[in-house]
């Protein structure tokens, strides 16, 4: 019986959220929602275009991933195929550490120690800046790329390697020129799911990357994403059931069809290409 | 140079690199930490542990936040705990590997994708509206139970499938019938790995302030929650409120709540992982 109740919540947030974007887009038609490059709901003259959100979150990833994947996919390989075991032992655990600091802390370490730190070598940079909050979104996702795809490549059969190995390959050409590759599927899904991860990040750009809605790939001015958007909503005081709190789920909505879509993609993946050496 | 001394240097240089990238995630959470106590250490005395968050930084304590995060990680175990674990073990002892167990299994991994604060939206919708509960202890409790229900789930099964065939076989052959077998054998030979789930989910929600948010939780609660229908306000929402402030006394309360945030996490993280061990240890089938 309790096992429904996991479809139930599905079904409550979709419903949820469907129920008051309904309302919401009665009054607010879709085209306008898609393609107005301005949001300005709380102000008088009231806009309702969610692309400078969107663009805030898209830039706020994108830096987080331009960060963590190099980083990540380098540790992955490096503790597979050139770190002693017992080094691994010690270091996977103190990167995962990383993965259990709550985001508001990051926030907060965004905030007071690395945007002043860019502010000595970008003279340009605003206080509340996307390019702070990517880059500790990134730091903070690190474990989840090469956690998994170390997984992915400790996965690929030894006889891959050793082939490689016996063809007079050097460490660094098995490593990109037959495991990686090999564990390419897994690697995808770690990204995917990563970018998924900082796409719903809240706290780290409501505190560091600021609250202006803006439709620019401008890393040093404040931005807006989806999720601080909802965070702002939530602190001030919008009455139930007007225009303002719908666009709350309005943003929600936009926000779930995004990392639904992603966690789909990767679960799909999975399935598709997984025990491709059994 | 041949050939093969460049790819053994490019080999050199990559290893040297990889040293690098491993590290500087270390050496960021080492400055990090090290930042952190510098900044908060001097401002962590009995007076702030006990004292009601105030408008003067220097006044303020973090009383009413650690007593409203307690109430929350306690409320929401007694809710997600017996839930999780009976959806678990349902799913690996009970269920027909069917097309519903398909489904309630991809539905169970997107659940765990999804954002945290969309489950700030659901309850905001169902438990503050819908049930009226407002801003309560229990909305927040049943929220934040709803967020971590997924790997509480997933641990679960994890857990009872390490369990071996041998040990239901036993008891089945005494005459033990399904449920005796799942109640006297199964779960208690996988308790410790689901304790282990439990504990790195309430890790996960002690942490949690998006979804509180969005719920209503507040910022400043100049009373210590009594009861679970009372207002309440977590650590995490206390720094996030101390940190958006300008003044710079604020950012220093921050550093030191965060201090003792930290603990709470790697003290519950520290568990799991003890636990996790001693039970690799203990159990050899």
């Amino acid at each position: 019986m309790s096992a429904v109740i996991t479809v139930l919540i599905t079904i409550g947030i979709i419903w949820v959220l469907l129920s008051e974007s309904v309302a919401f887009f009665r009054e607010v038609s879709i085209v306008e929602f898609l393609t107005e490059k301005e949001w300005t709901p709380l102000f008088a003259d009231k806009r309702f275009g969610i692309l400078p959100l969107v663009a805030g979150t898209f830039l706020t990833t994108a830096i987080a991933i331009a960060v963590a994947l190099p980083l990540g996919l380098t540790i992955a390989v490096y503790l597979n195929e050139y770190a002693h075991a017992r080094l691994k032992q010690v270091v996977k655990p103190m990167l995962e550490v990383l993965a259990t600091i709550p985001t508001v802390v990051y926030g907060f370490f965004a905030l007071t120690v690395v945007t002043p730190f860019l502010q000595k070598i970008i003279p340009g940079l605003a206080g509340f800046n996307a390019l702070s909050a990517g880059i500790v979104m990134g730091i903070m996702i690190i474990p989840m790329i090469s956690s998994l795809s170390e997984d992915a490549i400790s996965a690929v059969p030894r006889s891959l390697r050793e082939a490689a190995y016996g063809m007079g390959s050097t460490r660094l050409q098995t490593a990109f020129g037959v495991m990686v590759p090999a564990a390419s599927s897994g690697i995808v899904v770690s990204v995917i799911l990563a970018i998924s991860r900082a796409v719903g990040e809240t706290m780290i750009v409501a505190i560091a990357a600021g609250q202006q809605p803006r439709l620019t790939l401008n890393p040093l001015v404040p931005i807006e994403t989806i999720t601080t958007y909802i965070v702002q909503v939530s602190l001030g005081d919008v009455p139930h059931g007007s225009l303002e709190y719908r666009t709350i789920f309005a943003a929600g909505i936009t926000l779930f069809v995004f990392t639904f879509a992603l966690n789909n993609i990767s679960f799909w993946i999975k399935k598709k290409y997984q025990e491709k050496y059994d | 140079m041949t050939n093969s001394d460049k790819n053994r240097l490019k080999d050199k240089a990559f290893q040297v690199f990889g040293i690098f990238c491993t590290f500087i995630g270390i050496v960021v959470l080492g400055v990090f930490l090290v930042d952190i106590i510098i900044e908060g250490a001097k401002r962590i005395d009995w007076d702030f542990l006990t004292s009601l968050p105030s408008r003067r930084a220097s006044r303020a304590g973090i009383l009413t936040a650690w007593a409203g995060t307690l109430w929350i990680l306690v409320l929401t175990a007694v809710i997600a705990f017996p839930i999780g674990i009976a959806t678990g073990v349902y799913l690996e002892e009970y269920s027909k590997k069917g097309r519903l167990a398909n489904i309630l299994e991809i539905n169970i991994a997107n659940l765990a994708g999804v954002p945290s604060i969309i489950y700030g939206l659901l309850g905001l919708e169902l438990f503050v509206r819908q049930m009226r509960l407002g801003g309560s202890l229990l909305a927040g409790a049943l929220t934040l139970s709803l967020l971590i229900l997924p790997i509480i789930i997933v641990t679960t099964r994890e857990a009872i499938k390490a369990v071996p065939r041998s040990i239901r076989d036993g008891s089945f052959a005494l005459g033990a019938s399904k449920w005796q077998t799942t109640w006297h054998q199964v779960l208690p030979a996988s308790f410790g790995g689901i304790l282990t789930g439990i504990i790195l989910a309430l890790s996960r929600a002690v942490g949690e302030a998006a979804p509180l948010i969005v719920i209503g939780a507040l910022a400043y609660v100049p009373f210590v929650p009594g009861t679970p229908m009372d207002e309440f306000t977590v650590l995490p929402i206390q720094i996030f409120n101390w940190t958006s402030r300008p003044q710079a006394d604020f950012l220093v309360n921050a550093a030191a709540a965060i201090i003792i945030l930290l603990a709470i996490t790697f003290v519950l993280n520290g568990i799991a992982v003890y636990l996790r061990n001693r039970q690799q240890k203990k159990v050899k089938w």
